[in-house]
């Protein structure tokens, strides 16, 4: 698996810049693949998150810290660099 | 009302939903995509059941990298349509009631605090804008000491002063440019947020992100927002400026209204 084949665009300095289309009224979202990096950024610390009547809402800490130890471990093995500085 | 071992995941807030948007939607357990209706607000859920989206049974599969690979995206493509029809406040991964019932009481309950929080984000998207430090900077001539007149262990540590104090220069400059374009960034947003940056490794990339903003910027200004990014992506030459999105709200809708509903999380679970 690759977690970079989604990232939407790099801006490398040289100046061409795809601009999305896109609708005033009603933004498409969903339609586009993106970076799960990206997506977990905002899914697992962003969002909101409530108290009340619930079964389960995972602690900010716990869920990153077991996601993210899940990708760095996965990554590392599917991408065998890039080496530590 | 809901049988032994079901919750509701909810996915996403609205003012309303449209009749049939949810038909042909995925969901994270398999089941319908389903519009509840309560307080005036409209919140897109599914019933799942809780052998896999129990506690324990959770907090396995959020260890299978593929498994949340395909939960994320399924939460993320529902948020999705339902912020293509209007505003949006985006839920968390993971957070499942323990019925409907439950679900309706929340919204009845925060109704005022949904309200404020979609009125923040009508017209809005979110834009994420990441800067990473190029591991190879452009060639530069190298810094020479004359050797004649040094020994050898001076002469290198003093070609070794110089590459410190000249990569130091260079992390200071790449941070300067870092704060320069998020102050820019922000004067066009509504509203702004840093995340931590992103691990190299997480991002299958070797430069190092130095920025990892995210910003609320209104509909209708999207256009000089990327002409904005593009212009400063040009400006530093050194930096890669990497900018995705239109997202749903997912790193405003929380705040600041809806961001007091993260306090008593513990007191829940």
């Amino acid at each position: 698996m690759t977690l970079d084949d989604g990232v939407a665009k790099g801006y490398g300095g040289h100046g061409q810049v795809p601009v999305r289309p896109h609708r005033a009224s009603s933004p498409a979202f969903s339609d586009r693949p993106v970076a799960l990096v990206d997506l977990l950024d905002r899914l697992l610390a962003g969002g909101v998150v409530i108290s009340g009547d619930i079964r389960l809402a995972i602690a900010d800490v716990d869920l990153v810290t077991i996601s993210l130890q899940a990708l760095i471990s996965s990554v590392e093995t599917a991408f065998p660099g890039p080496r530590s500085d | 009302m809901a049988p032994h071992g079901t919750g509701t995941w909810v996915y996403a807030v609205a003012s309303a939903i449209p009749r049939d948007a949810l038909a042909d939607v995925a969901g994270v357990g398999g089941n319908s995509v389903r519009a509840l209706e309560a307080g005036g607000l409209a919140a897109a859920v599914e019933t799942v059941s809780l052998e896999d989206f129990g506690e324990q049974p959770l907090r396995e599969h959020l260890e299978d990298l593929d498994w949340l690979d395909k939960t994320a995206r399924l939460h993320h493509q529902v948020v999705g349509v339902v912020a293509g029809h209007g505003p949006v406040v985006p839920m968390r991964l993971a957070l499942v009631f323990r019925d409907d019932d439950g679900v309706a009481r929340m919204l009845a309950e925060r109704r005022g605090d949904f309200a404020a929080s979609l009125e923040r984000v009508t017209a809005r998207v979110e834009w994420g804008v990441k800067v990473y430090a190029l591991p190879e900077r452009r060639a530069e001539p190298k810094h020479e000491v004359e050797a004649g007149s040094q020994s050898p262990g001076l002469a290198y540590l003093n070609r070794r002063r110089a590459e410190l104090a000249k990569r130091d220069a260079e992390v200071q400059a790449d941070v300067a440019a870092a704060e320069q374009v998020h102050a820019e960034l922000q004067a066009l947003a509504a509203a702004a947020q840093l995340r931590p940056p992103q691990h190299p490794r997480l991002a299958g990339r070797s430069e190092r992100n130095i920025l990892n903003g995210a910003y609320l910027v209104d509909v209708e200004r999207a256009d000089e927002f990327a002409a904005a990014v593009r212009r400063l992506a040009a400006r530093y030459g050194d930096l890669r400026v990497e900018l995705t999105g239109p997202w749903p709200p997912y790193s405003f809708a929380a705040a600041p209204e809806l961001a007091a509903m993260t306090g008593g999380l513990d007191d829940a679970r």
